[in-house]
């Protein structure tokens, strides 16, 4: 499956469009927030345990390099200071959904400094691949991992040191969980706001055209010989941003926490919109397959059921998005290891629903 | 009809081979491009020795007439697993008027898992009226019989042309997932059902879905038009990831009988899955038979293996399968089931004036100086989807679509690369077609015993 993207270009780009499909379909609603699963908080408590006892180590927050456990596969974590800014747009031209303006604080953080690559992503799909069954251990075994795809999911785009594609919300949650069992420090998706202030790096909120290029994959340059409508491309080629964090702009859109909803005006600390439906849910950056006027770090796009539509074992995976060949995440770590019950929320934000 | 009606086949060597191809394989003539021409395209079915007498004798179901049919139509599955509760999905927004009302599985969570989900939609949910919940090895034959006008049949692909056989003998119209059999004696059953669907003006649409992408269509389109010129070679691959790892034997729960092990885990076993050529790159296998407007190659020899231990399943996780046509037109398809490897599912048709590539964004053909000559432009159907739009549509319409032959042809071409492998042995097509070789447990029930063979060591496994 391959050239599926006509579909999503096909649609009329009105200004500021999004370049993915919208569908008219209503939201389902979600089942009210799940009870607290107490065998599974008694994992999350397990695990928080060992991110407290692995978090006194902590150095001065400085960039580092992980490297899974057993593997060979690593990825660079960048801090992000505490701070205050202006989220949304001022733009008087900018889409309606960024604004109004108002002013978000921020607790500091860790960012990973490019987007999930495949070499980490296949081993949460693939315990082999992950060396877990030669180094077995009994908390990671117990957790929630992808049924196995019916297509092969990178659609030729290329695996090793690109960005991992076409997952759920839910599969980005459960990789940060899983990512922080293998690893012992905590992970989650971040919210638009962390997302957005990362993604500003305490500069302006979007790139000129004219070098956007030099930062960002997108629809201009994205294509290849052999991919003549775009690809993603290897991950963290283009130059970082002012906090290092590379590909925050283009390469592939990447999910948020919050529920795509219209902001409020008063000003918030550690704002997070907790999802109450499946859909929308606030997805970031614009992809290779963007134009260049919604590659920024302001516009918002919103996941739809569409994007999951023909995978052939709907309805029964809640994994994979087949169709979004151009989205992927990455994933933050709080400088603060936050109570179990808020791990809890955000390993199980937005239970995955069909309204398909 | 009993559990022990499982063990159908038959493995008495058929008197006349299905398909006699030999001679006319010798003098085949094609086209000026390498294809077999349309007049040269032989209807399987016509040249089979196969006998249809049973099919007179089954009931016709009442909606099967020269009429368009107008009344709501009840759908049973079998098998629910993820492809088989996609079908269903694909089938209730095929068409309003269908509702859901049996279910089969090897397990009672497993068919609520799906209809609970089924259910759950907002598009098609009210369709899902499921009164015959039924699990166990005879399921399909409970759902068959209760009263349900459309199958689809999603099992496991060992037990396809026994519930393929069911479902024609009952009258119903069917969607048949592929592969079609495992085995030979499986595929010459599945050509006995089509024959006797036909017969029987029973609407019977196959799961090679690419024959139903138009993107795919439109670049096949433009091979056998002659945009490549003369053929000369087709590289054909699936590369992916591996499917459903078999679990060690100390997961076993205490008790459990073989055949129900084997069930639980039936990517693992030949019987059951076919292996890996047969399951999965088998929707390659079709891509060369249709290029080749279903002609068979003359024969292949293969390699093929393991990687990593198959923790008592007996399924190797790559292939390489060469066949070459009585013209000189050469074929390879690879498969690999692995992690950490190169992956693409990849189509190379190469010809003297061009070469089609798909796989990789839009189709296209490049000329041999590397410009393109042709793009597919336009917006892709969801094939998976339009499968269903076909098979209902034909069934209002009262001209039931069955020309899926190819389910049966597809199929056998992946068989005949995979025994190649297991052999050792270059493999003919009529050896392929009438091999008596039967992989089916004789007992087939879920407590029984049934060692399966080990991994096929070329050299010394036979298959014919």
């Amino acid at each position: 499956m391959t050239a599926r993207l006509a579909t999503m270009v096909a649609l009329a780009l009105m200004a500021g469009a999004a370049t993915v499909p919208v569908s008219s379909r209503q939201p389902a609603a979600a089942p009210a927030a799940p009870a607290i699963d107490p065998k599974e908080m008694a994992v999350v408590e397990k695990l928080r345990a060992m991110f407290l006892e692995k978090a006194k180590g902590d150095q001065a927050a400085k960039a580092y390099t992980v490297t899974l456990p057993n593997t060979t596969a690593s990825y660079g974590m960048a801090p992000i200071p505490a701070g205050s800014f202006e989220m949304g747009s001022a733009d008087p031209k900018a889409p309606a959904d960024q604004k109004p303006t108002r002013t978000v604080t921020l607790d500091a953080f860790w960012m990973m400094t490019t987007e999930v690559n495949w070499d980490a992503y296949l081993m949460f799909m693939f315990a082999d691949q992950a060396s877990e069954k030669t180094n077995p251990d009994a908390l990671v075994d117990g957790l929630s991992r992808p049924t196995a795809p019916h297509l092969e999911m990178s659609f030729g785009r290329g695996n090793a040191g690109f960005p991992a594609i076409s997952m759920t919300a839910h599969a980005a949650n459960k990789y940060a969980q899983w990512l922080s069992a293998r690893t012992g420090e905590y992970y989650r998706v971040p919210t638009e706001a962390e997302w957005e202030y990362a993604c500003r790096a305490g500069g302006a909120p979007a790139v000129e055209e004219a070098q956007l290029a030099d930062v960002a994959w997108y629809q201009k340059n994205s294509p290849t010989g052999e991919f003549t409508d775009g690809t993603y491309h290897k991950l963290g080629t283009k130059k970082p941003n002012a906090w290092g964090l590379h590909d925050m702009l283009g390469n592939v859109m990447e999910w948020t926490s919050d529920q795509y909803a219209p902001y409020p005006a008063a000003a918030a600390t550690n704002p997070w919109v907790k999802p109450t439906t499946s859909y929308p849910i606030a997805v970031r950056g614009g992809s290779w397959n963007d134009a260049a006027t919604r590659v920024n770090c302001t516009v918002r796009y919103k996941s739809d059921a569409v994007w999951k539509e023909r995978d052939p074992q709907l309805p029964t995976s809640v994994w994979y998005m087949t169709d979004a060949e151009w989205l992927g995440f990455r994933l933050v770590r709080p400088s603060k290891v936050p109570s179990a019950e808020e791990m809890y929320r955000a390993w199980n934000n937005g239970v995955e629903v069909d309204p398909y | 009809m009993p559990v022990e009606a499982l063990s159908f086949v038959d493995t008495d060597a058929m008197s006349t081979p299905a398909f006699p191809l030999s001679t006319q394989l010798k003098t085949m003539t094609t086209s000026s491009n390498n294809v077999p021409s349309s007049s040269e395209r032989r209807d399987f079915l016509k040249k089979s020795g196969v006998a249809a007498g049973a099919a007179a004798a089954a009931g016709f179901p009442s909606i099967i007439s020269a009429q368009s049919v107008t009344n709501s139509l009840k759908v049973g599955l079998v098998g629910a697993g993820g492809r088989g509760s996609g079908a269903a999905a694909q089938a209730l927004s095929a068409d309003k008027n269908t509702v859901l009302t049996a279910v089969a599985d090897i397990d009672q969570a497993i068919v609520s898992r799906a209809v609970t989900r089924l259910s759950g939609s907002q598009k098609f949910g009210t369709q899902v009226k499921v009164d015959n919940a039924l699990f166990g090895l005879d399921a399909y034959d409970k759902v068959i019989n209760s009263g349900v006008d459309v199958v689809l049949l999603a099992s496991p692909p060992g037990f396809r042309p026994a519930h393929l056989k069911a479902a024609v003998d009952a009258g119903k119209h069917i969607f048949c997932e592929k592969p079609a059999a495992t085995d030979a004696p499986g595929i010459r059953s599945v050509m006995e059902s089509q024959k006797a669907a036909q017969a029987k003006n029973i609407a019977l649409v196959c799961g090679f879905c690419w024959r139903y992408n138009n993107m795919i269509s439109a670049a096949i389109e433009q091979v056998h038009g002659g945009a490549l010129g003369r053929l000369v070679a087709h590289y054909s691959t699936y590369y992916t990831n591996p499917v459903k790892p078999m679990p060690p034997e100390s997961a076993r729960p205490a008790g459990m009988g073989d055949v129900e092990w084997q069930v639980r885990n039936w990517y693992n076993f030949v019987w059951l899955s076919g292996d890996s050529l047969v399951e999965q790159a088998v929707h390659n296998a079709d891509k060369i038979m249709w290029v080749m407007k279903d002609q068979p190659p003359a024969s292949c020899v293969s390699v093929g293996g393991r990687s990593v231990p198959a923790n008592g399943g007996n399924i190797y996780d790559h292939f390489e399968a060469n066949f070459v046509y009585p013209n000189g037109y050469r074929v390879f398809l690879a498969n690999r089931q692995s992690t950490g490897c190169f992956n693409g599912t990849l189509d190379y048709v190469m010809g003297t004036e061009g070469t089609l590539f798909l796989g990789k964004g839009k189709p296209r053909i490049e000329t041999p100086d590397g410009k393109i000559k042709w793009q597919w432009e336009g917006e892709e159907y969801d094939m998976y989807q339009k499968e269903h739009d076909v098979l209902f549509a034909s069934i209002r319409s009262g001209k039931p679509k069955n020309d899926d032959l190819n389910l049966a042809t597809s199929s056998l071409l992946a068989i005949m690369g995979r025994d190649a492998a297991y052999s050792g042995q270059e493999v003919t097509w009529e050896q392929a077609m009438n091999s008596t070789v039967s992989l089916l447990p004789t007992q087939m029930d879920m407590s029984a015993k049934f060692e399966a063979p080990g991994l096929a060591i070329p050299g010394r496994t036979k298959v014919s």
